[in-house]
This record gives structure tokens, C-alpha cells and sequence, in this order.
């Protein structure tokens, strides 16, 4: 192993930026003649838009200019798109309602994007926005997730009768069906996975600027995917044509999801900036982040599983409405289905699953993707469905999953739900994982607690996600508008030092510490000789972006086949230099040594070299500087066993979990610290999703946990410290081994909390989040 | 945030004397509450008058068997003085677990209870404590002192100097804490003082309030089990998303019987 390279838990080069203060955010970029941007947002959740009088706006101080939707018409800009289709059951596709970035005759939940004031400073514009007056047609509106298709409820779009977007059917129904007719047990659950809000730590922004000179603008955005953003603000909104947009995502302060989207503020503000001729900054405040970033989760659910007398699993059936908002978001339409259908498998044999999506619109923020993202859905379904169906048969929650796992040796394993699994050891994980949490010495604790009047709960959540977002063969059958493979870009510079340039993009991850080892173990130039570049189109190449946890599994096999290909290069040019033949020429540890002579060449003198070539061989190129693309020939497939160890406060109904246990298989881990913090961060996601978080709107569409008054993140004091293993597996069609970690915990977490306190109170069943009053109330049933 | 202007007083007289020229001025204390308030625009005073430099607003003093702490003294401060986690340690630790940090070092007593937040926790320890509370014009008990939700028994032109705690036998405070915000659901103050068991409840009803029921059953018998058989008015309870009146109803007990057994 080099020095600082695979396995190294090597600290984080970008932190000392962050911590001294220099990261640079959207925000933190100011211009000369600057404008900023306030938007006018629908304060009802449906209505006509009758009016809108700008004039008094446009006529307050400061006041560059008031834009409505009419004005984004005028120019074609517009509207804003999903990039996945999906099939419903008439054979249409799913169905796709306008979305205009600024209303249009109707505004369809509350933080919906009326109008644009555009001022000399914020405290102009904010105070110009309460000037626009807008006559609105107020409408009854539907929130609810199970009630939005019934008949009667308010109807949001004409396009979408019944307020449903898509009815997916997937799977063999009537051989479902007569598996359930001839089993021994069936178990069966209804519940709901709860909305949640993402909440990265630095809102959404953006800052548009554009050059009159050179037709250009240049548009910072909190992205997760500036190509991605380009792509579809070119080719879909009519923005600009690529080679005149420039989308920089400089540092971004997290994630999760919901900085993939195209927005409508992104739009607006890249529009604007051309047609006032100033530059326009915007940056959300945490309430309109509440209000408008795009929500996770929101399923209402039933699935039931038919089992033998051994409680095998013979067949799953589940149905699902899903909640989409009141427009489609960028891949909404893919996260309830792709993403979790296809997951519904989990990491069972069962042979036969059907399921049924109903997609809805309801009067509130668009839905997308969430840490997970479809998985943590599948995955909460199918570890609370498990552990009642241990119940019903009374088997240990351990015990039948163990019956059921897909064994070691039958990966790759192709499930009925589309996947096939790329490697795996579940038993594994799970025995790991039963050693650390201490599983047989749980009754003793729980006696412990009792005498203390507390009860005691272990929950175990056995999970298996898709990720590594490719191959694009797949991604292109499942509808998806776009391929996604990724791209690197390994440029010696001719003094030696190189630059990495990555279509990933780091908010957080630790981009580039851990892309900088893999340059330091293929290349064996010193890690502080390396500097990982990502985030702007006008820098880097063409790159699908960051999410599905799949910068290293995708992006990273990138830039090892680029590294790859400079070795080659470098073979040749010390060839030509040593005046050897370049069969003879090995390369380790970053130098080029000729086999059976003491000649050799640093890969820093080739670099050199190739940049003040000399009499170069016809054939042989200048410059030291290569591109890759990989595409996946599947997904990544990650999985483990979670436990979770909590004590309930019957009095109160608080939770406090006394014990994590997390055992992953992630394939090779290229820096350890970073994974494990990664694992970390998203099991405090799920916990956080398990315990605190619900979003939640009235009947009229009022979001009612607008601010962290209301919503609950979670926080250091509500979570343990954990325990963290690896089971690691091979996955055969990686290069680098290597599968993905960043919403692992996410999608584990959930289930292994709420399988603890059932256990606990010895109930049934209680749907997230278990806030104390929930589980008071159970534990008074319980009792 | 709309404009206001900016006022720093020197002396109680001159703050005085500036909201009485002002159009609509407000005292700014820690300005925990007021600051965020008007950054949404929910406030739009004309004018804030700073109470940050009045030195006679600031500073804990012990008077005989009491504490008197100044109303510009903030939560770090009571948290961290010596006199007063040696005469009224309960009341320490209520202050230092106000908030967050940030909170601490800005957010003041007087602020506090002049704002009279349903779920702040100050207003049940002035009333288990059976404090008074010191403005430019009077001496007001802590019984009368606050009168509904977000509403002091506090004229127009009187501001708060200081608040006496009389030193009671022993005290607790017990809170369970919205996870979100971490105010007070339900936060009880039990104080046993030479007039009896005082109990002072916050965050269960639209204002602070004197437990009695919860004290007549503590005064005959000051145990935990004594709460038991105490029925509490449940359609009096406070109901939000985060917790039902009975849930609140059902803490209130709780957290008086915890606080029962924390003073030993």
C-alpha cells in the first residue's frame, strides 16, 4: 500500500478550509453590482392566481424589477422538468402537469413561486415583495397522502384526473396471488413512512451573472451536479445553450438529495440576470427552504408476506400510494418506483413479489429524492414486515431472517424485482453484527432495565441498497432521460504535480482526501502533490454529479482507468527517454524502471518530459493528460445488518437508544475514517427519521413544521455512540472493489429503531416518528 | 427585518423617557425572542431601546435569605454564580439549561419574563420560589406578575430591575423538553418554602401557573405517590403537534413527582 493511499484513514485535505473559515458558498460570493432576489410565495396551498398588481413593487425603492410567470412565457423559458418516465397501468405514461417556474394561473401549494422582486439590496427586495398584491382564488386543497385519488377531493391538474400521476403495477400477480392462497402464514402491515424535510446545513442559493459581452452566464448554484444542471436548463428550459452557460457548484454545505433538483428559484435567478443586465443573487432562509427544497418519503403502504411452516417466504405482495407534491420534481417520479420496488427483494430468497404504485399529487411541496431515496421506503417496509412475521410464527427476528437470506453462494443472484445482486455474505454481517451488539446477552440487560422500571427493546434491520447510480443501460430502460456513467480527468502538470478533475461533485464527502489516495496508490505521487477539482463546468468535463452514492464506485473507477491510461502513456515516453523498448518498461511506485537494468524514470520526469518533448516518435503524442469514462456493467449493492438497543421511559414515552450496532459490507474501503463517518451520519439520518423528524401540513396545506421550533433534527444528545464493522464482499464487476456508503445508515437506521421499541413495549407496530407522546400511548395500550 | 432605530439607554430613567417619545419603541434586553421575531417581520417596532448598558439592571446580590438578581443578568450568568448554586441550586440549573449556549449568554431574566413565553421555563421558578419581581414602580409577586399568554401584569412605562428569590428548604425544577425547540412541554417547579409546597407549572397551560391541586396534595403529604390521586384539568392543557392535553395533563405529574424526589 503507498503512503497515504487505499486504507489509509488519511485526514480530510478540504477541512482545513472549512475550519479555518475560507470555504467558499454560494453565498460568500459577492460581485460588483449585485442585485438580489426576493421571491413572492403563494401563502395558500390552491388557488387561482385572478391578479397579480406588481406596480407598487416596482415603484419601491431600490426596485430593479418585478417578474411574473407571464414574463418567463414571453421569453420560452421554461418549465421544469421530470427526466424519468414511467409507465402507468393504461399504457401512458406517467402523467406530467406543466410546472412553470413562476406560476401560472394557479398557484398549487404553499411556497409555490408567484412572482420575482429583483433590488439594490435584500432588505429592498424583501420589502418590495409584500408590495406585489395578488388576488388569489382560494381552493380547497388535499394534502394527504392516502385520501388525494379518492373521489371528491380537490383536483389539482387537469392533466392528472384524480390527482394520480401513475398506477405502476409491477411483478406476477396471479402467481403472487396463488402463493398467498396456499400458505401456511401470511403476516400482514399497514404503515406510513413519514415525510421528512432534508435540511442540509447551507440553504439553497444561487448567483447569476451574465456577460453581455460574451453572451455567457455563469450560474453558482448549492448543486450536487453542475452538468446535470446545465444539461437541463440548456436543453429542457431553454436557458442558454451549454457552451454559454457556465454552472459552478462551489463548496456546498450538504447534500442529501436535495441539491440535485432544478429549481425554480435556479431558473429564475439564471434568466434574470440576462434580462436586467446586473448579476441577481438569492439565497433561501431556512423557512422557504422548509417550504419549497423538495420533501423525502411520504408513503402509505400495506404488505403483506405469505410464508411455510418454517417461515420461509414464499411470496410478498405490496401496495403503495405515494406522495409526490404538487409537481413533479426532477426524478420524482423515480423514487417511489425504480428505486424501491426494485428493492423490495431486500435480502431475501422470497421468489415472488408484486407490487402496486399509486403516485399522487396533493397540495404540497414537490417530493424527490432523500438520503436513500426509495430504499430507505423498501428497506423500512420489508424489516418491519419481518419482524411481525417472526412474531406470527414466533421465530427470533434473527432466526428468520437467517432462513431467508440469499445464501453466500449464490451471488451474483438475480432477485424478481429486476436487480441482481452483485455479491454479498449476509450471514456474515449478521453474525458480526449479533457478536457486537451482544444479542444473547439483551435479556439479561432488559431484566436489568425492568427492575430500573425501563423497558428494553433490540431491533435488528438487515438492509440491501442499489446504488453507485449507473449503468446506463439500466438506468436507460427503467426510463430514465439521461445514461449515467461518470468521467475523470488526470492532468500531470509538467512539474509533477496532478490535477484530478472529477464529473462528481463533493458536498461533503470528502471528495478529495479519498479520490486522492486512489491518484497516490495508481500513480505513487505524494497525496499533497494531488488536488481533486470539481464543481464547475468551464473546469471539469462532462459529469453526471454526485448522489445514489456513487462517486467512488462510479466516478472513482473513472480515474483509476485514467491513471491506467497515463501509465501506458508513461511506459511509451520512458521508452523513448530510456531508449528501451516499451515492452521492457514496468511501473511501480511511481517510477518506470527498465526490466533487468537500474534504469528508471520518476512518472514526475515523464511528465516533464511529455510536456518539452524532443524528437517524440511518429505516434507518440506530447503531453501527459488523460479522460476516462466508466460505465458500470450493474449496480453496487451494499448491505448489512444494523441493531438497535433502546430503552423506553414508560412514564414519558421518551426513547433514548442505549446501543448502535452497524455491520456494512461495502467492498474495500479506500479511507476507513471517511466511511465511517459516513455511516455515522446517516444512521443519525435515519435515527432522525425514526424518533424526530415528521413533516406535517393541515388539512388546508399549511406547513405546520416550518422551523426547527417544530421540526426535530436530530442532535448529539440522541444517539449513542456506535459501533461500527465491516463484512466486506467482492463485487465482481467493479474494478476497484469498492461499493458505496453514504446512505447505508439512512436506509438501515429506521427500521432496526422502530423494531427496538415494538420490541420494547411488545406491540405490534407504530409508525415513525416515535415522538414521546406515541410511544406513551402505546406503552399505556401495551400495559 | 423593517428599519427601527436604535437606541442605546444609560440609565432606567432614560429608557424610560425614550419610549415615552418614541412612537412604538420596545425594550430590547437579550433580545432572544425579539431579534428573531422581527427578522421574520412579525415586529415592526419603530424604535428598540437597548437595556444592555444600564449597570443597575445587572449582577446577582444575596439580601438576607434571598437572591436578588438583576433583570439584565442572563442565563449564563445565574447558571454559573456561586450564590446563587448555593442558595437556590435548582434555580442554577434551570438557567443553564435554558436554550443553547448562544441563548445563554445573550437571553436575560428580565427578558425572559417580561416575554412571558407559554413554554419558558423562568415564569414556573418566580412562582414555586414565591419571588418578587422590582420595576422602576413597584414590587409585584410573582402570583400577580403573569397574567396570560405573552402578557405581564407589567404597565406600559414600568420596567423590571430586578427579581427577589427568597431562599426556599429545598426546590427542583424538572422539564421535559419539546425535542424540537427543547422548550418546555412541561416544565414544574416544586419549592418547599416557610409558607408550604409551592408548585409552579410552565408550558402546560397558555400561561405559567401555581400548581394547587398538585400543593395541597404535596402539603399533606410530600411524596411522589401523593401526586397519584391529584386529577389536573385536562381541557385547561395546552394541544399542539407535539403533545395532546392529556398527554400534557399525564407530564405534569410526572415531571412533579421527579422534581418531588429531587428534593429529597
Amino acid at each position: 500500500m503507498a503512503e497515504n493511499g487505499i486504507g489509509a484513514s488519511v485526514r480530510r485535505k478540504e477541512d482545513n478550509r472549512f475550519l479555518i473559515g475560507k470555504g467558499n458558498y454560494t453565498d460568500d460570493i459577492s460581485v460588483v453590482g449585485q442585485t438580489h432576489a426576493v421571491f413572492v410565495r403563494s401563502p395558500h396551498a390552491h388557488a387561482t392566481l385572478n391578479r397579480i398588481d406588481t406596480s407598487a413593487a416596482l415603484a419601491a425603492p431600490g426596485v430593479v424589477a418585478v417578474f411574473t410567470g407571464d414574463d418567463l412565457v414571453a421569453d420560452g423559458i421554461g418549465p421544469l422538468i421530470c427526466g424519468v418516465t414511467v409507465t402507468s397501468d393504461d399504457g401512458q405514461p406517467h402523467r406530467a402537469p406543466r410546472h412553470p417556474a413562476l406560476a401560472q394561473g394557479k398557484v398549487n401549494y404553499v411556497g409555490d413561486h408567484v412572482a420575482v422582486v429583483i433590488a439594490e439590496t435584500l432588505a429592498q427586495a424583501k420589502d418590495a415583495a409584500e408590495l406585489v398584491v395578488v388576488d388569489y382564488g382560494v381552493l380547497p386543497a388535499v394534502t394527504n397522502t392516502a385520501d388525494a385519488s379518492q373521489p371528491g377531493q380537490p383536483q389539482i391538474h387537469n392533466e392528472a384526473p384524480n390527482n394520480v400521476c401513475f398506477n405502476w403495477p409491477f411483478g406476477e400477480k396471479a402467481a403472487v396471488e396463488a402463493a398467498f392462497a396456499s400458505a401456511h402464514k401470511v403476516s400482514t402491515l399497514e404503515l406510513v413512512n413519514n415525510r421528512m424535510v432534508t435540511n442540509a446545513m447551507e440553504p439553497r442559493a444561487a448567483l447569476g451573472e451574465y456577460n453581455s459581452g460574451t453572451q455567457e452566464i455563469t450560474l453558482h448554484l448549492t448543486t450536487q451536479n453542475p452538468h446535470v444542471h446545465r444539461l437541463v436548463m440548456s436543453a429542457f428550459n431553454n436557458l442558454a445553450p451549454e457552451h454559454k452557460l457556465r454552472v459552478v457548484g462551489p463548496d456546498v454545505g450538504g447534500g442529501f438529495g436535495v441539491k440535485i433538483f432544478v429549481y425554480a428559484e435556479e431558473l429564475v435567478v439564471g434568466w434574470a440576470c440576462r434580462k436586467v443586465q446586473r448579476p441577481v443573487k438569492w439565497t433561501a432562509d431556512r423557512t422557504e427552504a422548509f417550504l419549497s427544497d423538495a420533501h423525502g418519503r411520504d408513503h402509505v403502504a400495506t404488505a403483506e408476506v405469505a410464508m411455510d411452516a418454517e417461515g420461509h417466504f414464499l411470496a410478498l405482495r405490496v401496495m403503495t400510494q405515494a406522495n409526490l407534491g404538487a409537481y413533479l420534481s426532477t426524478f420524482g417520479t423515480m423514487v417511489p418506483s425504480y428505486l424501491y420496488a426494485f428493492l423490495l427483494a431486500g435480502q431475501y430468497r422470497t421468489p415472488l413479489i408484486y407490487s402496486e404504485v399509486k403516485a399522487v399529487f396533493t397540495n404540497t411541496a414537490p417530493v424527490d429524492a432523500c438520503r436513500g431515496a426509495g430504499r430507505p421506503e423498501a428497506t423500512y417496509l420489508l424489516e418491519r414486515l419481518v419482524d411481525i412475521a417472526a412474531a406470527d410464527m414466533g421465530l427470533d427476528p434473527a432466526e428468520i431472517r437467517r432462513r431467508n437470506y440469499i445464501p453466500k453462494d449464490a451471488f451474483p443472484y438475480q432477485t424478481p424485482v429486476v436487480q441482481c445482486y452483485d455479491s454479498g455474505d449476509y450471514v456474515a454481517a449478521l453474525d458480526k453484527a449479533l457478536a457486537l451488539a451482544d444479542y444473547a446477552g439483551f435479556p439479561a440487560r432488559a431484566a436489568e432495565a425492568k427492575a430500573r422500571g425501563k423497558r428494553r427493546g433490540i431491533g435488528l434491520s438487515s438492509y440491501v441498497e442499489a446504488c453507485g447510480i449507473a449503468p446506463s443501460a439500466a438506468v436507460g430502460q427503467l426510463g430514465g432521460g439521461v445514461g449515467l456513467w461518470e468521467s475523470a480527468q488526470v492532468r500531470f502538470n509538467p512539474t509533477g504535480n496532478v490535477q484530478v478533475f472529477t464529473g462528481t461533485h463533493s458536498h461533503g464527502q470528502g471528495h478529495e482526501t479519498t479520490f486522492a489516495q486512489l491518484v497516490t496508490e495508481l500513480l505513487g505521487v505524494p497525496i499533497d502533490s494531488i488536488e481533486v477539482i470539481h464543481g464547475d463546468t468551464a473546469r471539469t468535463q462532462f459529469g453526471m454529479g454526485t448522489y445514489g452514492s456513487r462517486s467512488l464506485a462510479v466516478g472513482g473507477v473513472a480515474i483509476a482507468k485514467a491513471c491506467e491510461k497515463l501509465i501506458a502513456k508513461g511506459k511509451k515516453i520512458a521508452a523513448h527517454a530510456l531508449e528501451a523498448a516499451e515492452s521492457d518498461i514496468e511501473f511501480a511506485a511511481g517510477n518506470f524502471t527498465v526490466t533487468g537494468t537500474d534504469k528508471a524514470m520518476s512518472i514526475a520526469a515523464v511528465a516533464f518530459n511529455a510536456y518539452v518533448p524532443h524528437s517524440y516518435p511518429e505516434g507518440l503524442e506530447p503531453g501527459f493528460d488523460e479522460n476516462a469514462f466508466f460505465d458500470p456493467m450493474n449496480f453496487s449493492f451494499p448491505a448489512g445488518t444494523h441493531i438497535c438497543e433502546v430503552e423506553v421511559d414508560p412514564d414519558t414515552g421518551e426513547v433514548d437508544i442505549v446501543r448502535y450496532s452497524a455491520v456494512d459490507d461495502f467492498g474495500k474501503l479506500i479511507n476507513p475514517m471517511i466511511v465511517e463517518g459516513q455511516v455515522h451520519g446517516g444512521i443519525v439520518h435515519g435515527i432522525g427519521q425514526a424518533l424526530l423528524e415528521g413533516c406535517r401540513y393541515d388539512s388546508e396545506g399549511q406547513l405546520l413544521t416550518a422551523s426547527y421550533m417544530d421540526y426535530a433534527m436530530p442532535r448529539a444528545d440522541n444517539v449513542p455512540s456506535f459501533d461500527v464493522d465491516y463484512a466486506p464482499t467482492n463485487p465482481p464487476h467493479n474494478p476497484l472493489g469498492v461499493k458505496g456508503c453514504g446512505e447505508a445508515g439512512a436506509i438501515g437506521a429506521p427500521p432496526a429503531v422502530i423494531n427496538a421499541i415494538v420490541n420494547a413495549l411488545g406491540i405490534r407496530h407504530l409508525d415513525m416518528p416515535a415522538t414521546p407522546e406515541k410511544v406513551w400511548r402505546a406503552a399505556q395500550q401495551a400495559a | 427585518m423593517y428599519e427601527f432605530t436604535y437606541h442605546k439607554a444609560e440609565s432606567i430613567e432614560a429608557a424610560i423617557a425614550t419610549l415615552q417619545q418614541s412612537d412604538d419603541a420596545k425594550f430590547v434586553a437579550g433580545g432572544q425572542t425579539m431579534l428573531p421575531t422581527m427578522k421574520h417581520r412579525l415586529a415592526s417596532p419603530s424604535d428598540l431601546i437597548d437595556l444592555g448598558g444600564i449597570a443597575a439592571l445587572r449582577g446577582i446580590e444575596v439580601n438576607g435569605d434571598a437572591l436578588v438578581i438583576g433583570a439584565m443578568t442572563t442565563h449564563a450568568t445565574v447558571a454559573a454564580s456561586a450564590e446563587v448554586k448555593k442558595l437556590i441550586p435548582a434555580l442554577a440549573g434551570l438557567a443553564g439549561n435554558i436554550g443553547d449556549p448562544a441563548v445563554r449568554n445573550r437571553g436575560t431574566l428580565g427578558g425572559s419574563i417580561a416575554n412571558n413565553d407559554p413554554a419558558a421555563d423562568y415564569p414556573a421558578a418566580l412562582i414555586a420560589l414565591g419571588a418578587s419581581v422590582k420595576t422602576n414602580m413597584r414590587e409585584i409577586a410573582a402570583d400577580d406578575f403573569f397574567t396570560g399568554m405573552f402578557e405581564t401584569a407589567l404597565a406600559e412605562n414600568e420596567l423590571i430591575v430586578s427579581v427577589r428569590f427568597p431562599k426556599p428548604q429545598a426546590a427542583a425544577y424538572m422539564k421535559f423538553e419539546n425535542p424540537a425547540s427543547r422548550y418546555a412541554v412541561v416544565g414544574v417547579f416544586v419549592a418547599k418554602t416557610k409558607d408550604g409546597i409551592r408548585v409552579g407549572v410552565t408550558g402546560a397551560t397558555p400561561c405559567a401557573h401555581r400548581g394547587l391541586r398538585l400543593e395541597a396534595a404535596l402539603n399533606k403529604d410530600f411524596s411522589p405517590a401523593a401526586i397519584d390521586s391529584v386529577e389536573l384539568p385536562v381541557e385547561k392543557m395546552n394541544s399542539d403537534i407535539h403533545a395532546s392535553a392529556e398527554y400534557r395533563a399525564h407530564l405534569v405529574k410526572v415531571m412533579t413527582k421527579r422534581a418531588v424526589t429531587a428534593c429529597g
